[in-house]
């Protein structure tokens, strides 16, 4: 922190506000640390009260019973980020190739220019959209519906993340293949991409915790339901939601509930994203 | 590095065929033509809320905008956002005023700090802010700081900034329930991961530089700070500002839970308010038939998007030009957009 000496005539006045100052800036990481550390642990306490195998195994009881669970919340996250998953990862795969091997004229910057805008957008927006686009037009909310309006902000995630990756394989593995005689598309599908495949991986990583911990874009889109629901087509229930929806209730055993679930959010986004992020350490590492 | 087959069936150094080239040919269009499909996925977007919201606009005009009230009963329907469009300004700007100085404090902390094992691990817990879910954050806030800052923070600063002439409206103590100012909070830690990661990068870029002409001249940490790298970072800075902003602005479920959804306007930012997500997410329901109240809603969505890609797109703009004042840096300036990034 003082790696650089201080010379002796430095004066008392110069000299304790520097001191004041970096007291100061302790202060600013105490004062981030601390609603992090106060969420977790509060989650962390009332979520582990409410968790039990009932939570994962039952659907929800009359309001006045303790006990219960959410199973068709967890079901239809499953169902909803899955089918995100399943439409995102070509598409958002697909744009990264072309963005890191193909894309360097102006279509490339229209393209990488769309990709930032999407990020920012709020996610109900996308909800919003889908809802418009796609519910009022089936005149219904559904699974589909909210993979779709997830879809809207993992797409642009991935595409720029696998840009990313993509990038990071040195150029003399490309030329090198080529020179081998390989056609450009096999050099992409079976070199660059395998070579980054690690990375890749973690770019849908990254999609997915985005996914699994949104509320709003799912609520506009799947509604929620209170039993277990397997049509695709049909208002589905998602954890985000259920914690939502038992957040604002009156009945202390649905806020037990939430706590459970917000739990269960909590330790599946940070594990995504922690690991995520150590595997991308991992490989910069490794490509360098 | 991965090891590589070897090529199979390829014959060395004959033409390409047809067949090859028609590969190389399909391959490119098909990701071209995804690609394209991104752009047109966002103007989709906009025309769709555009399209949606048109009828309330032609139906109420610049009364949509300044009109306080808002009735989706129908046959009594008005419809009047300035209620959400006044409490969505007020959450976002008093968690600006938070999250900024605490924001550029822990930046210039992980950029002053000489110690890798102090830096990376606390930068990593400040991401760590970013990635929990808002309903998480909304469900804490109703649960711990609604109660907290009913029973201390409001009544103690009611009593004592409250007393002061003009700026004392502000903080007149309203009885419990979500409000304003716990909304505002909130949003200031959610968005400081944002801010902090977008200033930082900025700071890095600059205080190289000016970091060792400011030291030779014998300043000390402070004054290198405040007279080197401060004011040559400041538009960037004010760009991480508005990022945060622009995102809180749109965010939607901690807010709905914790702002006390009631459409008055008042002074106090201790009385409960509405936000413009927080209005959408609480009524689509009820408007997924019906024409008129639909479009309000999607006017609320267009509204918000607009003005959110225009706090990106200046802020973007602001980033770039302060690292490019500081030096033709590319590496840096590649460096904070891909930062920028990991954090959406």
């Amino acid at each position: 922190m003082s790696t650089m000496e201080m010379p002796r005539e430095i004066s008392t006045r110069r000299r304790t506000k520097d001191r004041a100052f970096s007291i100061a800036l302790w202060a600013c990481v105490v004062v981030a640390l601390v609603p992090l550390l106060l969420i977790v642990y509060r989650v962390v306490r009332l979520g582990l009260a409410a968790v039990s195998i009932s939570l994962f195994t039952h659907t929800a009881l009359p309001a006045s019973f303790p006990g219960g669970g959410m199973k068709q919340a967890f079901l239809g996250t499953a169902m909803i980020v899955g089918i995100a998953v399943l439409i995102s990862i070509p598409l958002g795969v697909l744009t990264g190739i072309y963005l890191s091997e193909y894309g360097s004229g102006r279509v490339a910057g229209v393209v990488r220019f769309t990709a930032e805008i999407l990020l920012s957008i709020p996610s109900i927006v996308a909800g919003a959209f889908i809802w418009a686009l796609v519910v009022v037009a089936l005149g219904n909310f559904s699974a589909l519906a909210a993979g779709i309006a997830l879809t809207v902000l993992m797409w642009p995630i991935m595409a720029r993340a696998t840009e990313e990756v993509l990038r990071l394989v040195p150029t003399e593995l490309r030329e090198g293949a080529l020179a081998l005689g390989y056609p450009r598309w096999r050099v992409i599908v079976r070199v660059v991409l395998p070579t980054a495949g690690a990375g890749v991986f973690t770019a849908i990583m990254l999609a997915v915790a985005r996914g699994l911990g949104e509320t709003a874009p799912v609520l506009l889109t799947a509604l929620g339901n209170d039993f277990v629901n397997t049509n695709p087509l049909k208002p589905t229930d998602a954890v985000p939601l259920r914690v939502y929806n038992y957040a604002q209730s009156a009945y202390p055993a649905w806020r037990a509930l939430a706590w459970g679930g917000a739990l269960m959010l909590l330790v599946g986004v940070l594990v995504l994203s922690v690991t995520a992020r150590m595997l991308s350490i991992r490989q910069q590492r490794r490509m360098r | 590095m991965a090891t590589i087959g070897a090529p199979p069936e390829v014959a060395p150094a004959t033409p390409l065929t047809r067949r090859r080239r028609f590969g190389d040919r399909a391959f490119r269009w098909t990701t071209l033509v995804v690609s394209v499909g991104l752009v047109v996925m966002l103007a989709l977007l906009l025309w769709v809320l555009a399209d949606g919201g048109w009828r309330a606009i032609r139906e109420f005009g610049l009364h949509f905008v300044i009109g306080r009230e808002w009735n989706p009963v129908a046959g009594r329907e008005v419809y009047g956002a300035l209620p959400f469009i006044f409490g969505t300004f007020v959450t976002a700007i008093i968690a600006m005023v938070l999250a900024m100085p605490v924001g550029v404090g822990v930046a210039l902390f992980l950029n002053e700090s000489g110690s890798v094992w102090i830096k990376n691990p606390l930068a990593v817990l400040v991401d760590l802010l970013a990635a929990i879910p808002s309903v998480v954050y909304g469900l804490w806030g109703l649960y711990v700081l609604v109660p907290l800052f009913d029973h201390t923070v409001q009544p103690w600063l009611s009593a004592s900034v409250g007393k002061v002439p003009v700026i004392g409206g502000l903080f007149q103590y309203a009885g419990p329930g979500g409000d304003l100012f716990t909304a505002g909070v909130i949003l200031a830690i959610m968005i400081l991961p944002i801010v902090t990661a977008v200033s930082r990068e900025v700071v890095s870029v600059v205080s190289t530089e000016t970091r060792e002409g400011a030291i030779a001249l014998g300043a000390t940490r402070y004054e290198t700070i405040r007279l080197g790298v401060l004011p040559t970072a400041r538009p960037g800075i004010v760009g991480a500002g508005m990022l945060g902003l622009g995102r809180a602005l749109g965010e939607t479920i901690a807010v709905a839970l914790v702002v006390g959804n009631s459409t008055n306007i008042s002074a106090s930012l201790f009385k409960p308010g509405y936000t413009i997500p927080a209005v959408i997410a609480n009524e689509f329901r009820e408007a997924t038939s019906a024409g008129l109240h639909r479009s309000a809603l999607l006017f609320l969505a267009l509204l918000l998007v607009v003005i959110a890609l225009g706090m990106a797109t200046m802020s973007r703009f602001l980033v770039r030009r302060t690292a490019r004042l500081v030096g033709d840096d590319v590496a840096a300036q590649e460096e904070a957009a891909s930062s920028t990034l990991g954090m959406a």
